[in-house]
């Protein structure tokens, strides 16, 4: 109903003359509300998020450097920032390929079920990660429906390593197919017409022209799913066994530093892990800005 | 999570037709064939699989052990919880959700990226260390620890610990969804309305609002579905105390780990069930996105 009140947003500047006709400076405070809104937004970030982690790192600083290094390097913390880092970049690289073919065959191919496939991606966005986690854990014990038939082949998945890799492909799964899906979608088809007139054989055109294309969606799908993967800890504790030096994720060792009130332990790995965060939510904004920026050229024509 | 990879700006499929048609956009079909069985292959085994397994182990012991699982004292209370948290935080995220675009989208500032960053943190903040964070402040261990206990009251271990670390991780949800949108849209409709000598109430609930309600409710949605699901967060702050801070997932933890399997997942297939009913409306929505947009450039 309204669509034929409100102009599209495209057609809006034409549209809208007299709007527009103003000098610039008197536009820019046209719209009311700034400061109001502005001060809310300002007060809530600080009072639910910018507050409360700062707490992470005053706590930590005010033990002093010796504390917080004693307590984040011990041999049994390290191993798990191995497994955490080293599985989640394990499931992220895994994922990066499953997720690129997903994307691509819902993109380019038709196929019965096609609509079910494309909606049912996100259920790990969806389900409740504890949720997951059991049923993971069902799936692969001994007695679940695979892990009965590893069994015989010697291969255990639920309770070792393995598990918590499965838990972590799981849930990094869409964002990969989320990221590149819709740059999927927005490529022009002209480029590989272009090289396939060339001469270009098929493989040559995906490798040197559609790839590089995909590559910021990719890549930044990518860290998505490896930050997800690092902190993640519902879907992994109940299939990990958290086996000391084994199968403990470091959000585990979070856990179990609290639980035996021990304070300063859990804020020196929670900071370990902050940083972790911050470098990586920089990365990821990076890689958004130059992936939006190539499609932005790409979109032109 | 969801937020940051927003598909509401994804085109709705099916047009796939286009690609097999044109010869230089489609593959041998032994190559198309072997891409679709690995990716379907990979999809039903790591998507599928858990999800019919859920259902699979809640129904194993018949009917009546699964409706005594949800009916039962401790469960009901679960599910009281997870509402009441979700009650207060969706409407809490949803507000400055709006504030937030509004004083980002519609107006100019310095610093706009590095506050749009910030918003995006609890994202990407482990959900253990945002429930830790909360300990930090108000455990009694924390900064106010003392004065909470001097003046008799609780937030860790009790329900205000447990809405607040559900605000903490669903905080992004709905100002992500609507940055970008409100952003797209540009201020050209707003300015009009102003100039023609509309109030900045009228110009929103008439002029913005109309504009942006499918990726708000998108929002909304995406935001629901993580604060009755949460689990790492809230399971740091709660205290698994039965009947009184227990979650449905909390509730599923305490189940599974007393080898009640059958309950656990009869309680965990209500999440099951919550998940695929968000999946269905987060569609519903695209679809009707994808429809007015058509509907606004013809």
């Amino acid at each position: 109903m309204t669509s034929h009140v409100i102009p599209s947003p495209a057609a809006a500047p034409h549209a809208l003359p007299a709007a527009d006709a103003g000098p610039r400076r008197a536009k820019r405070r046209v719209l009311p509300g700034f400061g109001p809104s502005m001060g809310f937004t300002l007060f809530y970030l600080s009072l639910i998020v910018l507050i409360p982690l700062s707490a992470v790192f005053i706590k930590s600083a005010g033990h002093g450097f010796e504390a917080f290094w004693a307590a984040a390097s011990t041999p049994r913390v390290v191993a798990s920032y191995k497994l955490s880092f080293g599985l989640s970049l394990l499931a992220a690289s895994i994922n990066l390929v499953f997720g690129l073919i997903l994307a691509w065959s819902l993109v380019r191919y038709e196929f019965f079920g096609k609509k079910v496939v494309d909606a049912l991606i996100d259920l790990p966005f969806a389900l409740p990660t504890a949720v997951a986690g059991i049923a993971l854990t069902a799936l692969y014990a001994g007695n679940g429906w695979l892990g009965s038939l590893l069994a015989p082949w010697g291969i255990k998945v639920a309770f070792t390593p393995l598990g918590i890799l499965v838990a972590l492909i799981f849930i990094g799964l869409p964002f990969i197919v989320r990221t590149v899906q819709p740059v999927l979608e927005d490529m022009e088809t002209e480029l590989e017409e272009a090289a396939a007139a060339l001469g270009a054989h098929r493989w040559q055109t995906f490798r040197l022209v559609v790839l590089p294309t995909l590559m910021p969606a990719l890549l930044t799908g990518f860290a998505l799913a490896f930050a997800r993967a690092v902190g993640e800890y519902g879907s992994v504790i109940f299939i990990a066994g958290n086996l000391p030096m084994v199968s403990e994720i470091t959000p585990l060792m979070i856990i179990s530093k609290l639980e035996q009130y021990d304070y300063v332990g859990a804020t020196s790995i929670a900071a370990v892990m902050l940083v972790f965060s911050f470098v990586l939510l920089l990365a990821i904004n990076g890689l958004q800005a130059w992936s939006s920026r190539r499609n932005g050229l790409e979109g032109r024509k | 999570m969801a937020g940051i990879v927003s598909s509401l700006g994804v085109p709705q499929s099916g047009s796939a037709g286009r690609y097999e048609r044109n010869p230089a956009t489609r593959e041998a079909p032994w190559v198309r064939i072997t891409l679709l069985t690995l990716g379907l292959a990979f999809f039903g085994l790591f998507l599928i699989m858990p999800l019919v397994a859920v259902f699979h182990e809640a129904l194993r012991k018949g009917w009546e052990v699964y409706i005594a699982a949800l009916v039962e004292a401790d469960a009901v209370s679960a599910v009281k919880l997870t509402l009441i948290a979700a009650a207060i935080s969706v409407p809490l995220n949803l507000v400055f959700g709006v504030s937030a675009a509004w004083a980002i989208a519609k107006h100019d500032f310095r610093g706009k990226q590095l506050l749009i960053t910030f918003i995006d943190l609890p994202f990407s903040v482990s959900p253990v260390v945002a429930g830790l964070v909360y300990v930090l402040l108000f455990g009694a261990q924390g900064w106010f620890g003392p004065w909470l206990q001097a003046h008799d009251l609780k937030i860790i271990f009790a329900v205000p610990g447990i809405v607040l670390a559900t605000i903490f991780v669903t905080f992004p949800f709905v100002a992500r969804e609507l940055i970008p949108l409100m952003q797209a849209q540009g201020r050209d409709e707003e300015e009009a309305a102003t100039v023609l000598g509309a109030s900045g109430w009228q110009t929103f609930w008439r002029v913005t609002l109309p504009n942006v309600k499918w990726g708000l409710l998108y929002g909304v949605i995406l935001c629901n579905a993580r604060a009755m699901g949460e689990f790492g967060a809230v399971s740091v702050v709660s205290g698994h105390i039965r009947g009184y801070t227990n979650t449905l997932p909390l509730h599923v933890e305490i189940l599974y780990n007393e080898y009640q399997f059958a309950a656990a997942f009869a309680v965990a297939s209500l999440l099951a069930l919550l998940a695929l009913v968000t999946l269905v409306l987060k569609q519903f929505v695209e679809w009707n996105a994808h429809r007015s947009l058509k509907e606004a450039s013809t």
